[in-house]
């Protein structure tokens, strides 16, 4: 195999006593889209700002292009895009002039930079905000002007940290698409989540995050199948009668979950589960018989949802 | 890329936003001249000429020469702080900034290289209004120039220091209050520092603002005697003010890349 766009070894950040980023290892290739997954102070962060070099590492090995971000860091910031968790745009300057002090920044010429606008800002759907002011955009569409900032330089690798947090889901299906577009063309993407769905529907291979260490490591389908059996069924109970159920509950699936308000029930046959179940005389008040994801996944790795 | 190109980028980007942001800064840099001129250089300065005044030069002459460093001071102070929050803080444009080849280090510079241009801009503008008003030939209002954006970028250099220090913009206008304000008021800027107590001399002495207003007489103003100035030497206070912006670029890009780059 080719070498290896980002590989990490035994990367570690500190801060302090704290280990933020404890140890991990990974290797990301071109072409592909990778995944951080894991609940806020996971470590996902700390480890984007290091591959953006814009953290330095405490200790480990990390190579993005071959180089090393702490000599090479401005040859690396050349060929990356980044999209950080929190939008930074120049509330002072428009639409477009906040592409243009970027493609500057990137030593491009005003007549490098001006096709690549129009490009970008029909990309990002932007096209007839041009010339406004960013302060009155909405978040989804300050949200694709950093990702079209993001592009200014026609980036070998985008590093996306969070980039739907905080948005609503018409807005959020409205980013997956554009990237979804970019994966398409071939764009290398690091992505970072706390939603499963957006790891599970732009991410090629991912590794869950927790507590500064990766914890698993797969293709969404991969991990599903590994960590999850098949099937799910999710359980609500009317006031008072989960804990009377939960008593009763052992055996009758592989595997069972309680969680505040339900309880969840893993399993390769779910008839097979809901008969026994019935057998038990369990009565929750309602049934829902789902496809295992990758919360599931993500519960049963760290034994806590994602987002609290 | 080198550092100054780089730099260049940076305040290239300053520039685009002065063009939307330009009429904010008018009242500060050009009325508030005028109105200090007429109210404390030809309304206060004909009862000083006229009274008991050992001037050597027309009070008008001396305050507009102070007054030259002390705007230098205001509008480098202001340089230094809001924005500076602005940029790691409220719209933390520069941790944007630092994902691409550029550095802090390239902030703080291309920052220096756009408030050296706009204070040579401003001072330019004062320069033309003091001729106006007759406060000063246009020699000596020239020569006023360059002393004075040298105290205006030592002040941009160590607030931005002192700036990124803090942890949100509550201290920004203490500051102004606290340390901009008496320095404007005590630094010779309209009297000579010799009409201070005697003990708040040597004070004088270690303050900025005074080297620049001292540089400003020495340098720009024929005829000045030890009424107006110091028997200091013009090196002393250019000395001082280059010292003070070395460290201030120094410190500001250290704790600029402690607190962007963690």
């Amino acid at each position: 195999m080719t070498q290896p766009l980002v590989e990490a070894r035994d990367l570690t950040k500190k801060f302090g006593d704290f280990v933020a980023v404890d140890a991990i290892d990974f290797e990301i290739h071109k072409g592909e889209s990778f995944g951080f997954l894991g609940p806020n102070g996971a470590g996902k962060t700390s480890t984007m700002k290091m591959i953006t070099t814009v953290s330095p590492i405490t200790d480990g090995h990390l190579r993005v292009f071959g180089n090393d971000p702490t000599v090479d860091g401005r040859s690396i910031r050349q060929r990356i895009g980044v999209v950080p968790q929190e939008d930074n745009l120049d509330l002072e300057l428009t639409v477009a002039e906040n592409l243009y002090i970027y493609g500057r920044y990137h030593d491009m010429t005003r007549s490098e930079i001006e096709p690549k606008i129009d490009e970008l800002l029909e990309f990002a759907q932007l096209a007839e905000r041009r010339d406004s002011k960013v302060e009155p955009l909405s978040g989804g569409m300050k949200r694709r002007l950093i990702i079209a900032r993001a592009l200014i330089n026609e980036p070998d690798l985008i590093i996306l940290d969070e980039p739907t947090t905080g948005l609503d889901p018409q807005a959020r299906h409205l980013l997956w698409d554009r990237l979804y577009r970019l994966k398409r063309e071939g764009a290398t993407l690091i992505i970072t989540t706390h939603y499963m769905d957006e790891a599970e529907q732009l991410c090629d291979r991912l590794v869950v995050m927790d507590n500064g260490k990766i914890v698993a490591e797969g293709s969404p389908r991969q991990l599903i199948s590994e960590y999850a059996p098949r099937e799910v069924v999710e359980l609500r109970f009317q006031d008072g009668q989960k804990d009377e159920a939960v008593l009763k509950i052992d055996g009758v699936a592989n595997r069972s979950e309680v969680l505040a308000d339900r309880v969840l029930l893993y399993t390769d046959d779910a008839d097979q589960t809901q008969r026994a179940m019935h057998e038990r005389g369990i009565q929750p008040e309602q049934v829902l018989v789902r496809r295992s994801t990758l919360e599931d996944v993500f519960l049963r790795l760290t034994g806590r949802g994602l987002v609290d | 890329m080198t550092t100054l190109s780089r730099s260049l980028r940076y305040a290239e980007s300053e520039v685009i936003a002065y063009r939307r942001t330009w009429r904010g800064t008018v009242i500060t840099s050009f009325v508030n001249p005028i109105l200090f001129l007429a109210a404390m250089g030809a309304g206060l300065g004909s009862l000083v000429d006229d009274g008991t005044g050992n001037l050597a030069i027309p009070y008008l002459a001396f305050v507009a020469s102070g007054l030259m460093a002390a705007t230098a001071m205001q509008n480098g102070a202001g340089d230094g702080s809001f924005p500076v929050m602005a940029g790691v803080l409220w719209r933390k444009n520069f941790h944007g900034t630092i994902t691409t080849p550029l550095g802090p280090e390239d902030i703080i510079w291309g920052r220096l290289i756009w408030g050296l241009a706009r204070l040579t801009f401003v001072l330019g503008v004062f320069a033309v209004i003091a001729v106006l008003f007759g406060a000063m030939d246009l020699a000596p209002a020239l020569l006023s120039i360059p002393p004075s954006v040298l105290t205006g970028i030592a002040f941009t250099a160590c607030i931005t220091a002192w700036t990124l220090t803090q942890e949100d913009g509550r201290s920004l206008s203490t500051l102004f209050r606290f340390l901009i304000v008496p320095l404007f008021l005590f630094s010779g800027t309209f009297f000579p520092i010799s009409q201070l107590p005697g003990f708040l001399e040597p004070v004088a002495y270690v303050t900025p603002l005074f080297h620049g207003v001292e540089a400003v007489r020495k340098i720009a103003l024929p005829g000045v005697d030890e009424t107006i100035v110091t028997s200091l030497p013009l090196w002393v206070h250019i000395g001082y003010l280059v010292v003070m912006a070395t460290i201030g670029v120094y410190l500001s890009i250290r704790v600029l890349d402690r607190r962007i780059r963690p």
